[in-house]
């Protein structure tokens, strides 16, 4: 199926190749938070968890494919969404450190979601003004989606972390192995700056504020202690990644490497 | 609600040629493959049936949710009846823009959705003070409860009554 036909952009090469890797970050983080968030399903805590963390996980993993397609065609060498997703390693991927971390526990997986739904509100809110109409359209979709991803991780995160001694606790763990790939979110590189100037994507700063006296509100109501800023080695979205990205891809990627274009 | 009502209106009524109403008329018989007593015409997911200045018929259609699977069946029983009845020159295309509202839902889908035991969902757009209370779809009590946000698929909540205390799914309004 076709996308109705309309003025090809135009673009000078500096930018499509920022937007190609622009728009592979948002792809990969929601691929790989989609991929991490399967791994759940027949394990969750309760049945209801089970099918919401499995539906998040399919609302992702469906605009992983509309951002890779489009991905792909920024890119102009013929790779789709397929080829994309799994015949890259894992330098080539340029997700969000955070998005690619361990499951955990629940509080872990929801502390993680959480961070996460609150930055793609963010963005996505910004990208519905994007000068790209594609991303735009995406965006705005997308938008709709993660309101109740975060509907439904931001009232875990209060109930875990008011609830009781060692949910708390928990909670609190989970927060303090993960606050420190946050920085990651919204310092933003020569990328997102020519992204920003080309008027695609919204100011990191601006976004960070917001999404910054979000996540203290949810804390305060969740009775939870942000840790402290950590110094920032982390660079998931240069391609630099924690161990834990190798082995999570070579599950994913295993079957079509096995038997290239294998098809139902 | 106004905007996507006119919307609505101003692809399906008026000056359309024979061909168009014919293709209207198809696509109201193919159906949901997951709630199979609605259309796809019902759901408010073909956003457009035209002949354009190149004399082709483009059919335009959205996805519910990004993830939705029923949406490759839906692209593919949608090509097929096309085919069957002729239309095999007609152009698919798939609309990201603006995206799908269960607002578009038609009065006809609503009525089927809840005669279906699926309790039809509240306009998105209305406050969610003045909208109207969400019932049973079998026995029409108010006191009902959510048990869970996220349902068999995507587009569905898990409720009960407490009136006639069966379990019941709602399609959530987005």
């Amino acid at each position: 199926m076709s996308a109705p036909a309309a003025a090809p952009e135009r673009r000078d090469r500096a930018t499509a190749e920022a937007l190609f890797r622009y728009v592979l970050r948002l792809a990969d983080t929601s691929l790989v938070l989609g991929q991490r968030l399967g791994e759940w399903i027949g394990h969750a805590p309760a049945l209801e968890q089970d099918l919401g963390l499995a539906n998040l996980a399919l609302d992702l993993i469906g605009q992983a494919r509309l951002l890779l397609t489009y991905a792909g065609e920024v890119e102009g060498r013929g790779r789709d969404e397929d080829a994309l997703a799994y015949l890259r390693d894992a330098p080539e991927f340029l997700n969000l450190t955070l998005a690619e971390q361990p499951n955990g526990d629940f509080a872990h997986t929801i502390v993680r979601q959480w961070l996460i739904d609150a930055w793609q509100l963010e963005i996505y809110e910004g990208l519905g003004g994007s000068a790209d109409t594609r991303l735009a359209a995406i965006a705005a979709k997308a938008l709709k989606e993660t309101r109740y991803h975060y509907r439904f991780s931001s009232g875990w995160l209060v109930r875990l972390g008011d609830g009781t001694a060692e949910s708390q606790a928990r909670a609190q763990r989970a927060l303090d192995s993960l606050w420190r790939f946050t920085e990651e979110l919204f310092t933003p590189d020569e990328i997102d700056e020519r992204m920003t100037a080309a008027g695609i994507a919204p100011l990191a700063a601006a976004a960070a504020g917001r999404w910054r006296r979000r996540v203290d509100e949810d804390l305060r109501q969740a009775t939870l202690v942000r840790p402290a800023a950590q110094p920032f080695p982390w660079h998931g979205k240069r391609g630099v990644h924690t161990e834990h990205l190798g082995h999570m891809l070579a599950e994913m990627q295993h079957l079509p490497r096995t038997y290239p274009g294998v098809g139902w | 609600m106004k905007a996507t009502e006119s919307s609505v209106v101003a692809d399906t009524a008026g000056g359309q040629t024979a061909a168009e109403r014919a293709v209207w008329r198809l696509l109201a018989r193919v159906p949901d493959p997951e709630i199979p007593v609605l259309s796809i015409v019902d759901l408010g997911i073909v956003r457009y049936v035209r002949r354009a200045g190149d004399g082709a018929l483009h059919v335009g259609i959205t996805p519910t949710y990004s993830g939705c699977p029923a949406t490759a069946a839906i692209r593919s029983a949608t090509r097929a009846a096309l085919d069957e009845a002729g239309f095999g020159a007609a152009l698919l295309e798939e609309v990201l823009s603006p995206p799908w509202t269960s607002d578009w839902i038609t009065p006809q889908g609503r009525a089927k959705l809840e005669a279906f035991g699926i309790a039809p969902p509240a306009p998105a757009a209305a406050p969610r003070d003045t909208a109207e209370p969400l019932r049973c779809p079998r026995c029409g009590s108010l006191s009902v409860a959510r048990i869970s946000e996220f349902g068999s698929t995507p587009c569905k909540a898990h409720y009960v009554c407490s009136a006639c205390r069966e379990p019941f799914d709602h399609f959530k309004c987005i």
